[in-house]
């Protein structure tokens, strides 16, 4: 029998959960225990879980922690607040593609900014599932929504971009396919003194399968197979066709995260 | 007993800070004392305003009506600020700085600024030669009151200098008086 | 403690500081910012946090986490500033997680001008968010009472695990006076949880008050916090009862503690025929046109509100039995005047004495205005810096002469 350990990591009497059948969310949540199973630091008293609003945003209620489950777009301040008044925990987000880089994009940019210690996990779907389908800040080009009738002419954002840019110190990808890859990939994440992002590719076969002539999730993560690239083989030749995964960027700078930054402050201000 | 100030200049000139001063000396010497302020939108070179009650009973309405002394550091200020100035009230006045002289029965004109220049080399020390000048004219708060509430608030490596600005203040009141009398006399 | 000269501003950064606040997140706003700027140099001397964010939404955002952290918390604003904060103020009110927001009121609406005084916020600190929820805002008339509230204002959100709204105006926020502070305060400790995990603790199951023990984050209750409707357990139900139930406690637990939470101070009132009610600021004005008016021989006292939310219902209804005539001073075009109608309920006529052009009243407007209530002159009053004008009462109340 396979050792299911990290169920103990969810609120069995919350479950089954309301995503739909086929839906990602579900590995990329528990990929997210399995992260936090694998370092001994980590319990379920001293993690807390922060969540945005949308389909991704659900999981929070479903994770045996601390949890929280705030408004559309600013789990990201919450976390800070929560990591600030208590260094101690250890915060984990978990956000959309709609939540974090639409209505939370700002706070999204300043907490990389920040570097403060948190672990931000972006459940991309490309998609507003939550309300049915409208296109999202990460609908690809030309993709159907019901927003989109006709095709997205929204230039899409590359989030991984945008968080290093901000000065997040680790950004990594992921997919619902590679789950082991995907652990790996939070885990580097927790572990990182600093902001963290990591982008786990997630199928959804409802809200943006169905518009999109993709219905069958198994199908979907194939796709996901067949055209992520690990970094250093996509980085060789780099190409539209292909979207690398792995750890796209870790800061070797050493730049100091903003709870520590502002233990300094407390020390200048002669403060207890 | 109550005394009503209105110190205004432009911004940077600051008129702010002395008339913060004042009510500190104020305060420190037993009396209420209300400090109110309004300053255009920049916070240098626009019109700047503050005025200070000084009252042996509780202030309540916190604004100047018919002020005793009005300090105007520019002309702006000078030809806005002077028209309620109570029948016996004395405008106080930067001679350099506001050359027409608004029609009131008591005018007190001093180079302010000139002579922190002059005397402490600076421009800076002209709201401490204004807060001494105020201080001999409205006869209320003690001038080593003044002092004390001076010398808490600046730099201590300024405080000397501070303290001369205090008393060219004090004294160039005294010379325009003298200066009046010879005249009359 | 001796006494000193001090900013309104300044001293809801101190009364903060002694009542326990630990946490400041904010956004700078005129004319609002000598708190955030006082809180950064005050709380890290403590051991506090303060943290400016990049908008007023993340300043709310990050107190409340902080406060489900445990910290006490605080965040400071002006209008176009208390607006984008409304999402998260009905998100501390549901989710009833303690916050102070405080509110130094400028003239709107928008950007308005943003350095002149106003008390046009009444409403919004009542209604501003969406959706059925109490709340409670209480406005400082002196900088003392500015400590003093805001130690209040701490204390009674983490009593009643609610937003409270520190209703500060420009007149209050930015007046130095003098003031004298007291050596010590009380203070109020949130409660912990009753029972453990294993006894089946649940984060939102009230006390007998209304009010329920909230565990903090870290603290091995692995509670979940949502903006849903909830049940006791914390989680989203869908549940008619549930939604009505979680509706009417988030009222009743302030509505019924009104005799704790409301405040108001009464002058000259012993044989008063009229009254004026005001607050804020411009009580300050009020308060001398009044004791003018009484040297005139006019029997008028005064009704300083120090509470507005929850309103002072009842007394006011009381006052409308014991006077014939009531005028009601703000600096704002009618806003707490049509809640003293509510309360009063047609037992005496209301007045309003309304200004609305950057200028605070001076005592002889509302001077006039007492005059003329006293000579039963029905009519409303709007001072303008252009003079006085009259308007002729919109509701026409009808004078029954204060025997109902």
């Amino acid at each position: 029998m396979v050792e299911r350990s990290y169920e103990k990591f969810f609120r069995q009497n919350r479950l089954p959960h309301l995503w739909c059948p086929g839906c990602g969310n579900g590995i990329a949540m528990k990929a997210i225990v399995q992260a936090i199973e694998k370092i001994p630091e980590l319990n379920q008293d001293n993690t807390v879980i922060v969540s945005g609003i949308g389909c991704s945003s659900r999981a929070s209620g479903y994770m045996d922690f601390d949890t929280l489950h705030t408004a559309h777009g600013r789990a990201i301040p919450f976390a800070t607040g929560i990591k600030l008044a208590n260094p101690k925990l250890n915060v984990i987000v978990i956000t959309g593609d709609g939540d974090c880089t639409a209505i939370g994009g700002n706070h999204f940019i300043h907490g990389c900014r920040r570097n403060i210690d948190l672990t931000v996990v972006l459940f991309n779907n490309n998609i507003y599932g939550m309300t049915g389908g409208q296109a999202s800040p990460m609908t690809p080009l030309g993709k159907k929504a019901t927003t989109a009738p006709y095709g997205s002419i929204d230039r899409p954002f590359n989030a991984c971009h945008l968080a290093e840019a901000a000065g997040a110190t680790y950004v990594a990808r992921s997919t619902a396919y590679h789950v082991q890859h995907l652990v790996t990939m939070i885990t580097g994440g927790i572990k990182n003194h600093g902001f963290s992002f990591i982008e786990a590719m997630v199928q959804c076969p409802t809200a943006y399968g169905r518009k999109n002539k993709m219905t069958d999730p198994a199908k979907m993560l194939e796709w996901m197979k067949d055209t992520a690239q690990m970094k250093n083989v996509w980085d060789k030749n780099p190409t539209d066709e292909k979207f690398p995964i792995g750890v796209l960027y870790q800061s070797t700078a050493g730049e100091i995260d903003y709870s520590s930054a502002y233990e300094k402050v407390i020390e200048m201000a002669g403060g207890i | 007993m109550r005394k009503q100030l209105r110190l205004s200049g432009s911004g940077g000139q600051g008129v702010i800070t002395a008339a913060i001063i004042f009510a500190e000396a104020a305060v420190s010497e037993g009396f209420d004392a209300v400090q109110s302020q309004s300053y255009g939108p920049e916070a240098r070179g626009g019109a700047s305003k503050s005025e200070v009650i000084i009252d042996d009973g509780k202030i309540f309405h916190p604004h100047v009506h018919c002020p005793d002394v009005v300090l105007a550091m520019t002309q702006k200020a000078a030809d806005k600020y002077f028209s309620d100035l109570s029948s016996d009230g004395i405008l106080l006045l930067d001679s350099d700085l506001v050359p027409n002289v608004p029609d009131v029965s008591n005018v007190v004109r001093i180079p302010i600024t000139r002579l922190a220049v002059e005397k402490l080399g600076k421009s800076l020390f002209a709201n401490i030669v204004a807060l001494g000048a105020l201080a001999h004219l409205t006869n209320l708060v003690d001038f080593d009151a003044v002092k004390k509430a001076v010398a808490h608030r600046v730099p201590s490596h300024t405080i000397d200098q501070n303290m001369q600005a205090l008393q060219i203040g004090w004294d160039a009141v005294e010379d325009f008086y003298n200066y009046e009398e010879k005249i009359a006399g | 403690m001796s006494a000193r000269l001090m900013q309104g501003n300044e001293a809801v950064a101190e009364g903060a500081l002694k009542a326990g606040v630990r946490f400041f997140g904010g956004y700078p706003i005129t004319p609002s910012t000598e708190i955030a700027e006082g809180m950064a140099k005050l709380l890290p001397k403590v051991g506090g946090t303060f943290i400016q964010m990049e908008d007023e939404i993340a300043s709310m955002g990050v107190v409340l986490g902080a406060s489900l952290a445990g910290r006490k918390v605080l965040t400071a604003s002006s209008g176009p500033g208390i607006s984008l904060k409304q999402e998260l103020i009905g998100y501390a009110a549901a989710a009833e997680i303690p916050v102070v927001i405080v509110n130094v009121q400028r003239v709107g609406p928008s950007t308005g001008q943003p350095t002149a005084p106003s008390q046009s916020d009444v409403m919004q600190a009542r209604w501003g968010t969406h959706g059925d929820h109490s709340i409670i805002a209480i406005s400082p008339w002196s900088v003392r009472e500015a400590f003093d509230l805001a130690v209040d204002a701490v204390n009674l959100a983490e009593r009643f695990r609610t937003p409270v709204i520190l209703l500060m105006d420009e007149i209050v926020g930015h007046l130095r006076e003098r003031v004298e502070l007291p050596e010590s305060i009380e203070i109020y400790e949130r409660r912990k949880p009753k029972s453990t995990r294993a006894e089946g603790y649940q984060p939102y199951k009230p006390d007998e008050d209304l009010v329920p023990n909230i565990a903090n984050f870290g603290e091995g209750f692995h509670i979940h916090v949502t903006g849903l409707i909830h049940d006791e357990t914390g989680f989203p139900v869908g549940s008619p009862k549930v939604t009505e139930e979680s509706i009417r406690r988030l009222h009743e637990k302030i509505d019924r503690a009104g005799d704790e939470i409301i405040k108001v101070e009464e002058s000259f009132m012993d044989d008063a025929e009229f009254a004026v009610v005001s607050f804020g600021g411009t009580a300050r004005t009020a308060y001398e046109a009044v004791a003018e008016a009484r040297n005139r021989g006019i029997k008028i006292g005064m009704v300083r509100l120090i509470t507005i939310f929850p309103f002072a219902d009842k007394i006011l209804n009381d006052l409308a039995s014991r006077v014939k005539g009531i005028l009601v001073a703000e600096l704002n075009y009618g806003q707490v005047v049509n809640e003293v109608r509510r309360a009063v309920n047609g037992k005496c006529p209301v007045k309003l004495c309304a200004k609305y052009n950057m200028q605070i009243f001076e005592p002889e407007e509302i001077l006039k205005a007492i005059e003329d209530l006293a000579a039963n002159q029905d009519q409303t009053y709007t001072v303008h810096s252009t003079g006085f004008e009259k308007v002729k009462d919109p509701e026409e109340v009808e004078n029954t002469g204060g025997d109902d």
